[in-house]
């Protein structure tokens, strides 16, 4: 029981960053129906930002703004400068760029920074507090958790609340008509891929301390998992990818916990096959509206 | 005095123009209805007034400021605002929402939100429907919304797009008659793209039928109902 309720509050803690990393994979999906496979290769570049700035400052704080405003540039960037000219004659186009994207974002940290690891500090302890004899969060997963529940109610704000986010959904599902409306459909795509970046670059920050130190593929198994959290959640749902997030997250420790790491990857699968066999558009998909 | 001035608008490339060499001017507090066959460049006009579609040629000016080349989304802050053709209402959204986004780039929240009071008390049907989605209401309900969401912005001129297609008669006459309504009442121009001949012309005070992308006759609405040959050769009745 003891076990249990350890690989559980763990499974949650890793699940969290995978529904973060995720929400970034269903922003980008639901305002430009692209499915970023740079997300992660973006997101450590992020990381590599906060890195230096932290090196040169010694302050972590510092470090993590700096990631935050590096994603926000550099979504908008490569959505300014690449994602825009990319034909939609067919769905692998932007597949294939996304895919470019990363070989070309690797490649350059690679040439700044070498390909090895190099440790990142946390700004808390990563010791799990002891409750009860257990070994349960540690002071790091209470900020990692408490991160992604800020990020999630405040983009549930942002969509549900702000007229940003009226605008943002009604260019996504509608955007001849938004932009009738007088909605700037082609500037609320820069800022949904500036925020989805700035997304991947929080997840990012939480989840490298917790890998093996920062290196151009350090995301690599992180952006997998996420992604599959969004499959399972429904690609277009921003909840489903947290629910998504949470379950690949407690599978995962599960497998790792009762079956052994070896067979982790294939729980992630076993998820994903079970989830598409019973329900091919997701968890959360919602009903085709548009086809009346 | 006119409002909107188009001349000689050429659309489309130069192998196979839509439009050839169009004319048309509409005054204030006038509707004027477009009419022709399917194909005749009806809803081409429209796209290009609004700026989904550049002309190669031809000027339109709009209050005095010409419109060739205005983005969009800049063009309903002018005033003149484009209910498209099957309707455009955002189905994921609320009816709420819907009338929202009608008002979301102008800067007098307050006015916003009596154009939406507005509109529900037009449109009863849709104050009892503020939550539902736009997918689950019915052709006319639609066509209710994408119309008042026009509104919400308060244009001068409102660019309609077929909206009795699909419409029963008496939704399509009740259409009709508000159109009259906010037109002699506030001075609304509505430019009327239509299918349905009769219901148009009973409605407009002047006509335009065109007929593969060139005007083939304007003249008052009366006048054109009259003329028997026009009606036989261009709008089958």
């Amino acid at each position: 029981m003891d076990r249990f309720l350890f690989l559980t509050v763990d499974g949650l803690a890793k699940g969290a960053v995978y529904a973060a990393f995720a929400l970034a994979v269903v922003l980008i999906w639901r305002a430009a129906r692209i499915v970023n496979f740079a997300q992660g290769a973006m997101a450590v570049a992020t990381v590599y930002a906060a890195y230096s700035v932290t090196q040169a400052t010694g302050s972590y704080w510092l470090g993590f703004a700096a990631a935050l405003a590096a994603g926000l540039l550099l979504g908008a960037g490569i959505e300014r400068a690449v994602m825009r000219f990319v034909p939609h004659t067919s769905p692998l186009n932007s597949v294939i760029v996304a895919l470019g994207l990363v070989l070309l974002l690797q490649a350059v940290l690679g040439a700044i920074y070498g390909n090895e690891f190099r440790p990142v500090e946390t700004p808390f302890s990563r010791t799990g507090i002891t409750v009860g004899g257990i070994a349960l969060l540690s002071r790091y997963d209470l900020f990692v958790l408490g991160a992604v529940l800020v990020l999630v109610v405040l983009l549930a704000l942002l969509f549900t609340r702000t007229s940003t986010g009226l605008r943002m959904r009604s260019a996504a599902f509608a955007p001849e008509v938004s932009r009738l409306l007088g909605v700037n459909v082609a500037g609320l795509l820069t800022f949904g891929w500036a925020l989805a970046a700035a997304v991947g670059a929080l997840a990012g920050m939480l989840v490298v301390p917790t890998e093996l130190g920062l290196h151009p593929n350090t995301m690599d198994l992180v952006f997998v998992s996420s992604f599959t959290a969004a499959v399972v959640g429904g690609l277009d749902s921003p909840i489903g990818a947290v629910v998504g997030g949470l379950a690949v997250g407690l599978v995962l420790s599960y497998a790792a916990g009762y079956l052994g790491s070896d067979v982790t990857p294939l729980a992630t699968l076993a998820l994903l096959l079970v989830v598409l066999l019973i329900r091919p558009g997701g968890l959360f998909a919602g009903v085709r509206t548009r086809a009346v | 005095m006119t409002l909107l001035q188009v001349d000689g608008l050429v659309v489309g490339y130069s192998a196979a123009p839509v439009l050839h060499g169009v004319d048309l001017t509409v005054p204030p507090a006038t509707i004027v209805t477009v009419l022709g066959a399917n194909g005749a460049g009806k809803t081409t006009l429209l796209r290009t007034l609004s700026g989904l579609l550049r002309p190669a040629e031809g000027g339109i000016r709009f209050d005095g400021r010409s419109l060739v080349g205005v983005p969009v989304e800049r063009v309903v802050r002018l005033g003149l605002a484009h209910v498209p053709e099957g309707r455009g209402v955002v189905a994921e959204l609320t009816v709420e929402e819907n009338l929202r986004l009608g008002g979301v780039w102008r800067a007098d929240r307050r006015d916003v939100r009596l154009a939406q009071d507005e509109v529900y008390e037009l449109f009863p049907a849709l104050a009892a429907r503020r939550k539902h989605a736009g997918h689950q209401l019915s052709g006319g309900e639609r066509q209710m919304l994408a119309l008042g969401r026009a509104l919400v912005a308060r244009p001068r001129l409102l660019l309609l797009d077929e909206p009795s297609l699909g419409l029963a008669p008496r939704i399509t006459g009740q259409i009709m008659a508000l159109l009259r309504r906010l037109c002699d009442e506030t001075g609304l121009a509505v430019l009327l793209v239509e299918q349905n001949v009769r219901s148009a012309l009973s409605v407009a005070d002047q006509g335009v039928v065109l007929s593969l992308g060139r005007v083939v006759a304007a003249a008052d609405a009366a006048q054109l109902r009259d003329d028997a040959g026009l009606r036989h050769a261009y709008l089958g009745f």
